[in-house]
């Protein structure tokens, strides 16, 4: 499945291409918390851009800073530094209407469906409630043909029998439909699912994910997908891009069939290579913790010098690794990775490879 | 199940009406459940309809010179006062004014401290900081001697007045214990997603935050009554308020001021207010007690 390696990096299929504005741009976010033991640096220098209608998967172990990243494209954490941009324009220096738009467009699925619905509300009080204080609907009857249409997108049928429920009589992968119809009440353009499905049991999480699916090719809402789980960002954010974060930084940036199939920095790997493998044949070929010389997640109240991950990388050079820290820099047509040592080979076999072809 | 649900579905045009009646009358079978709760309910209720009643039924007591002190008999079931009004009619018509002022109270209380503790609790920053400034203040006054002093400045002759004086005097407590409330319910992400759906900060405040304390709020209503009526009493006892009318402080303080519990005769005009106070206070009280068991379910199997 690679892409045909074009010789122009800003060819005409690269998403992010300057022509059009991005729905949702992050440059430059940092995020940092400062407690009293010193500063916390969750979130460094990330820049990240989704489309309308595409998904960008974020990947990456706890406390990587998946989520922080998240709430600051949601606008519900003001960042440190950098600025996040909804078309084009910087949030936090919006006026009020502006910033209600980009409120009501930009909605949040939270990761636990058991905490992010009121206990108090019934299902139809709890998606009504947007659509009336933004005069999306009119009067009673209204409101509740809308949440039933929301409840029959998210697959909650019939949905009068859902709509009267309380949140105590559903199970999990109900009420985390009842939040995703809740968030697709004022027709979101953008839709940050922050581990939404990690929740759910496991045959639950497909229907959610195609569920989820629908509504991004039928509606054409955007997603920003947060997960620890490759699978998942695998089998949801195919056609989309995936950006995978160590320790606040993205390591790792492209399209996601190039970064699952073809993982070139040596975290992204390491990570692939944690995925069970079902045959024990197979299973027994592996390398003992993913080949990582480290196991232990560095503190983020005391980060390594020069590159975070080389107290772990296999392919860690002494003298370069643990002095400067590496940029994101373009492998191949589209795709990013922050590596010393992969950037230089990529940078040599694609001479190889035009001194081969020249000679 | 999906059979039962498809059932409750066609209540949809009541849903509202029906979700609540069911809540309610749940919260009433498992009061009939437990006896003290049971028994506080139905002594309040009897108190509280006879205050309310009878003074449009029975007619007011008259002085009668010639029947002053005496003791029970079949026309004066618990005998007459000095002046020879009939303590029984006293006592029927005498707990209007000590019934209103409690619940007034005790929602005055309820209302200053749930919207100041709430709203306090959600901005944080500086309205916060002064509300706590306020609450401390309060707080270190002496009630019993402000009321004192507002007593005898202040002509304090109409039941509102009383009602709003103790009331704006004992919300600090309150407002402290919601207060804390709010900071831990506002980080669930409930509220969270509210702020996400911009619904407005009143409504996620006073609709998605404080129901979530409902019970907490009524138990703490309950309690306030029984401190109003205790704080009106008082006042009533040393004076403090103007003597005018007819109700159980007033019974209670004439009584003392005329010697009555010196005259085997006459015992019964300080007794039964008394009694009447004691017995809506334990009412009252053995009702909260029961409410907290049934709606704070940490408590219930114990």
């Amino acid at each position: 499945m690679p892409d045909p390696i074009s010789s122009d990096p800003k060819s005409s299929d690269r998403p992010s291409s300057d022509r059009q504005t991005p729905l949702m741009e992050l440059s430059g976010i940092s995020q940092i918390f400062k407690t009293k033991r010193g500063d916390r640096p969750a979130v460094r220098d990330v820049n990240l851009t989704v489309n309308a209608g595409e998904v960008l998967c974020l990947v990456g172990e706890s406390g990587c800073g998946k989520t922080t990243t998240a709430r600051m494209a949601a606008g519900l954490t003001k960042p440190t530094d950098g600025t996040v941009a909804y078309n084009g324009q910087d949030i936090w220096s919006m006026d009020k209407d502006q910033f209600t738009e980009f409120r009501t467009s930009v909605q949040y699925v939270h990761q636990d469906p058991y905490a992010s619905l009121n206990p108090i509300r019934s299902v139809y009080k709890t998606i009504s409630a947007p659509l009336r204080k933004h005069g999306l609907s009119k009067g009673n009857d209204d409101s509740w043909k809308q949440a039933s249409e929301l409840l029959r997108r998210v697959d909650l049928t019939p949905p009068e029998s859902y709509l009267s429920k309380f949140p105590h009589q559903m199970s999990g992968g109900q009420r985390q439909r009842v939040a995703v119809a809740r968030a697709l009440s004022l027709n979101p353009k953008l839709i940050i699912a922050d581990e939404s499905t990690s929740m759910l049991d496991v045959s639950i999480r497909v229907g959610m994910l195609n569920m989820l699916g629908r509504l991004r090719d039928e509606l054409g809402v955007g997603f920003i997908f947060i997960t620890h789980d490759l699978a998942i960002a695998k089998y949801f954010g195919w056609e989309g891009r995936t950006a995978v974060m160590y320790l606040g930084e993205v390591v790792e940036y492209g399209p996601t069939q190039q970064v699952i199939n073809d993982p070139q920095h040596p975290y992204t790997r390491a990570l692939l290579n944690a995925v069970p493998e079902p045959d024990p044949d197979l299973a027994a070929q592996k390398l003992p913790g993913g080949g990582l010389r480290s196991a232990d997640i560095p503190s983020l109240a005391a980060l390594p010098s020069g590159c975070t991950f080389h107290p772990r990388c296999p392919l860690f050079e002494e003298g370069l690794c643990d002095v400067t820290s590496p940029e994101l820099s373009l492998i191949g047509s589209r795709r990013e990775v922050a590596c010393h040592v992969v950037a230089r080979e990529s940078g040599r076999a694609a001479a190889d490879a035009s001194v081969s072809v020249s000679g | 199940m999906a059979q039962a649900t498809v059932e409750t579905a066609t209540l949809e045009t009541s849903v509202d009406s029906g979700v609540r009646s069911v809540r309610g009358s749940s919260l009433l079978s498992q009061l009939t459940r437990s006896a003290s709760g049971f028994a506080g309910l139905i002594i309040v209720v009897l108190i509280v309809a006879m205050s309310l009643i009878a003074p449009l039924v029975v007619p007011e007591a008259k002085p009668n010179v010639n029947q002053i002190w005496s003791g029970p008999s079949s026309r004066h079931w618990l005998g007459t006062n000095n002046s020879g009004q009939d303590i029984v009619t006293l006592i029927l018509r005498g707990g209007r004014t000590v019934i209103f002022v409690g619940f007034g109270a005790a929602l005055l209380t309820t209302a200053i401290a749930v919207v100041i503790g709430s709203l306090a609790a959600y901005f944080r920053g500086r309205f916060d900081a002064i509300m706590l400034q306020i609450t401390d203040i309060v707080m270190t006054i002496p009630q019993i001697i402000l009321l004192a002093v507002m007593g005898a400045f202040f002509e304090l002759n109409s039941p509102f007045a009383l009602a709003a004086l103790i009331g704006v005097l004992s919300w600090p407590v309150l407002m402290r214990s919601i207060r804390a409330q709010v900071l831990s319910l506002k980080e669930r992400e409930f509220v969270e997603a509210a702020r996400l759906l911009d619904l407005g900060t009143l409504r996620i405040v006073f609709m998605e935050i404080v129901p979530n304390m409902a019970s907490f709020i009524l138990i703490n209503f309950i309690i306030a009554i029984t401190n109003a009526t205790y704080a009106l009493i008082g006042m009533y006892v040393l004076g403090l308020a103007p003597m005018s009318g007819d109700n159980w402080g007033i019974m209670i303080n004439d009584a003392w001021i005329s010697g009555a519990m010196f005259n085997p005769n006459s015992m019964l005009y300080i007794l039964a207010p008394v009694a009447m106070i004691v017995i809506m206070q334990l009412g009252l009280i053995m009702l909260s007690r029961s409410l907290e068991e049934i709606l704070n379910p940490r408590l219930r199997d114990r």
